[in-house]
């Protein structure tokens, strides 16, 4: 689960972790009253508007109905003008950025719809850096990573000049020890006092990321102050799923405006959905089957409209869900169930196709797979019901017909 | 042979609750020797199965089966009066790294989880508990381990297994079905299914299942089942270029999917550039695995794989 950068640094502040002073603003006037409270209190005339949204690239991204705001603005006017110029600045973005949408290199053509500000008080940077803590596959551990790169994308830093990333793997009984915490500052090139300040940083920030079990902090950039403070210009964060019930205050940051409300009702009946941009709608039992569906139909020429995972106790009342929730996308040109009945039986899965179809109706055409533990019984099922419905004897031959009959 | 179970092994449950009992109900019927179970507050309790025989299972047994499982406080417990050599935890998530542990530090050798949606951090936990011990892990959020007609530990279908000449070993549950029932179609039949799971941090991964598939005399290939995310397979590819004396089958699922997006497993998900489809594909290929181009085709894969083998 993903968290806002406001909400991010919140939680960081509370551990102890410096970060810049903010305000996080939902209207124009909220922004506007947010600059002479971070002015006077940081005695900083530059204050800096932060889109935000839980998709990356913000900086360098641009709204559609603004073409000339980037999604990051560093707002100067109060350096000469004092404040009633920085406010009246900040008024002119507000009213630009809310409401309107960003498009950065992450979120896709479509962009997405900002409905909250951070403004920031501004930070005089001597050095930008990277570091993240994030879970190491190969070790089972999580990993620290840092770069003297900072601002950069780590991907690229890590493709063209990989000897410039530091990492240190952290021994869960121990934590990140002093002298792993010591080797990263000595790479990330600090002396005297941002070097005991960068110390106490990473193991802070790394005992944070375990204690609140989370997937990945990324802070890009780790800024060093002109005046040798290191703090966390940026936040991101994401909280793995299946701890947060450990984290109850944590889970209420949930903000699902940004996620996609057919894959939030999915989640209601127990169902793993995402929607795609085809239109072959499939009906899986399977994490892995269900992507080896998508993956066949795109093999025979055609191109999935989603991923969708029943699981494999699913009763009928999930079974109608499930087809509603793929007839709900117009895209959609025809429907292939795939499914090899396991602990889940096959005579289940027929009588809530039937159901669903005699609830939701059906207006294209439906191919169905069925295999494996009462396959004969559900097969029966299907012939019965009168239902414009055609099987397949494998995977290959539904999604050949689904592709073929959706044309 | 086969490799991890057998017809001598002998399970305790873990997690004797509603699916619990289900799957060992199930277990039982294949024919599987259940010793015990174990519940911190049913100690002394017994659980008693009754049904009808799967004869697809174990050969040469009654029609019906009646069998009473006695419940223990610890698995320390159960072991020193069962004689238990293997564990299957169906212990809710909150609590199933800590059984981990516990059959762990019992010394039971095979420790077969199934929960899903254990934290990650619990399973770092626990992986760095095992380390040093002589204990192996299969799981979490696996289907489990197969030995055709011998043992059957876990939620797989045992009907589609036929006792045979090919490993198989997989990160996704219902696409290790599908292998298996196309290597029962084509006659290739099974030594051993070890389902590893599709979480991003797990016991056995495929280069320890395909080193005991390298070293049991009756297993003649393997077929290897992955999907996206992680760099396991990749690691499996180095690993079979090296030191694999066997033909080798592999399809990898989620070409089509895209970057960013986890598919329904936890591990399975193309981030920052890496895990992709292709570069799995690709590694495998290098090694001279024969990949199977649709889910459809894993069992011809095989037959494929073993005839150019001579």
């Amino acid at each position: 689960m993903k968290i806002h950068e406001y909400q991010a640094k919140a939680l960081m502040k509370v551990r102890g972790i410096p970060v810049p002073e903010g305000v996080m603003a939902a209207t124009v006037d909220e922004a506007v009253a947010a600059v002479r409270q971070l002015i006077e209190s940081t005695g900083n005339a530059v204050v800096v508007v932060k889109s935000q949204i839980h998709a990356g690239g913000r900086g360098k991204g641009h709204f559609k109905e603004h073409p000339g705001v980037g999604g990051v603005s560093v707002v100067l006017d109060g350096i000469d003008g004092g404040i009633e110029a920085a406010e009246s600045r900040v008024r002119e973005l507000a009213s630009q950025m809310l409401g309107s949408t960003l498009v950065t290199i992450q979120t896709g053509d479509e962009g997405k719809i900002v409905n909250r500000l951070y403004i920031e008080q501004g930070i005089d940077i001597a050095t930008e850096l990277y570091l993240s803590v994030l879970l190491d596959r190969s070790t089972s551990r999580n990993i620290v990573m840092a770069s003297t790169e900072g601002g950069t994308e780590i991907e690229v830093v890590a493709s063209e000049t990989p000897d410039k990333i530091i990492k240190e793997d952290v021994d869960p009984a121990f934590g990140l020890t002093d002298f792993q915490a010591r080797r990263i500052a000595h790479g990330l090139g600090f002396e005297g006092d941002t070097f005991k300040n960068g110390v106490r940083f990473l193991k802070t920030l790394t005992e944070f990321a375990s204690d609140m079990d989370t997937d990945l902090v990324e802070i890009n950039p780790l800024v060093v102050t002109t005046d040798g403070r290191v703090m966390a210009l940026d936040g991101k964060m994401a909280f793995e799923a299946n701890a947060l019930y450990r984290h109850p205050d944590v889970a209420e940051l949930r903000d699902e405006t940004e996620e996609d409300p057919a894959e939030l009702e999915a989640k209601e009946f127990g169902l793993s959905f995402i929607s795609l941009d085809g239109s072959i709608g499939c009906m899986v039992n399977g994490a892995g089957l269900a992507m080896a569906t998508m993956d066949i139909i795109k093999y025979v020429g055609g191109e999935p409209a989603n991923f969708l995972d029943v699981g494999g106790g699913a009763e009928k009342d999930q079974i109608v869900a499930a087809f509603k929730l793929i007839t709900a996308d117009p895209n959609v040109k025809g429907i292939f169930v795939n499914i090899f009945g396991g602990i889940m039986r096959c005579d289940i899965i027929a009588n809530g196709v039937v159901a669903a179809v005699e609830e939701v109706g059906l207006e294209v055409p439906l191919v169905v797979r069925l295999e494996g533990t009462n396959v004969e019984l559900g097969k029966q099922i299907i012939d019965d019901s009168d239902l414009n419905v055609v099987s397949a004897t494998d995977m290959k031959d539904g999604a050949e017909k689904i592709v073929e009959l959706a044309k | 042979m086969s490799v991890l179970v057998n017809k001598d092994t002998k399970v305790l449950v873990q997690g004797m609750g509603k699916t619990g009992r289900f799957h060992t109900d199930m277990a039982i019927a294949y024919g599987t020797n259940m010793v015990g179970a174990v519940h911190p507050s049913r100690a002394g309790q017994v659980e008693r199965f009754t049904g009808e025989t799967d004869h697809s299972g174990v050969q040469g047994r009654p029609d019906e089966y009646d069998v009473t499982i006695p419940i223990f406080r610890t698995v320390r417990d159960a072991v020193r009066s069962t004689g238990a050599n293997a564990s299957v935890v169906y212990v809710p998530p909150p609590f199933a790294a800590d059984a981990i542990m516990e059959a762990a530090e019992a010394g039971v050798p095979l420790i077969v989880t199934v929960t899903e949606g254990i934290p990650v951090a619990d399973m770092v936990m626990a992986k760095r508990y095992l380390e040093g011990k002589n204990v192996r892990l299969v799981g979490p959020n696996c289907p489990g381990v197969i030995t055709p007609q011998e043992c059957k530990i876990g939620i797989m279908p045992g009907y589609i297994h036929t006792p045979g000449r090919i490993g198989v070993v997989s990160r996704s549950g219902t696409l290790t079905y599908e292998a298996v029932h196309q290597l029962t179609l084509n006659g290739l039949g099974q030594t051993t299914a070890i389902g590893i799971g599709g979480d991003p941090v797990n016991g056995t991964n495929f280069v320890d299942a395909l080193a005991a598939f390298n070293d049991d005399p009756a297993t003649e290939g393997v077929i290897v089942i992955g999907e996206i995310g992680g760099t396991a397979e990749e690691e499996a590819a180095e690993w079979i270029k090296a030191n694999m004396t066997k033909p080798v089958a592999a399809f990898i699922a989620g070409t089509s999917a895209p970057a960013g997006k986890r598919m329904g497993h936890a591990g399975a998900i193309i981030s920052g550039g890496k895990g992709t489809a292709e570069a799995k594909i690709e590694a495998l290929e290098g090694a001279g695995v024969v990949m199977a181009s649709t889910p459809t085709d894993m069992g011809s894969a095989m037959l494929e794989a073993l005839s150019s083998a001579g």
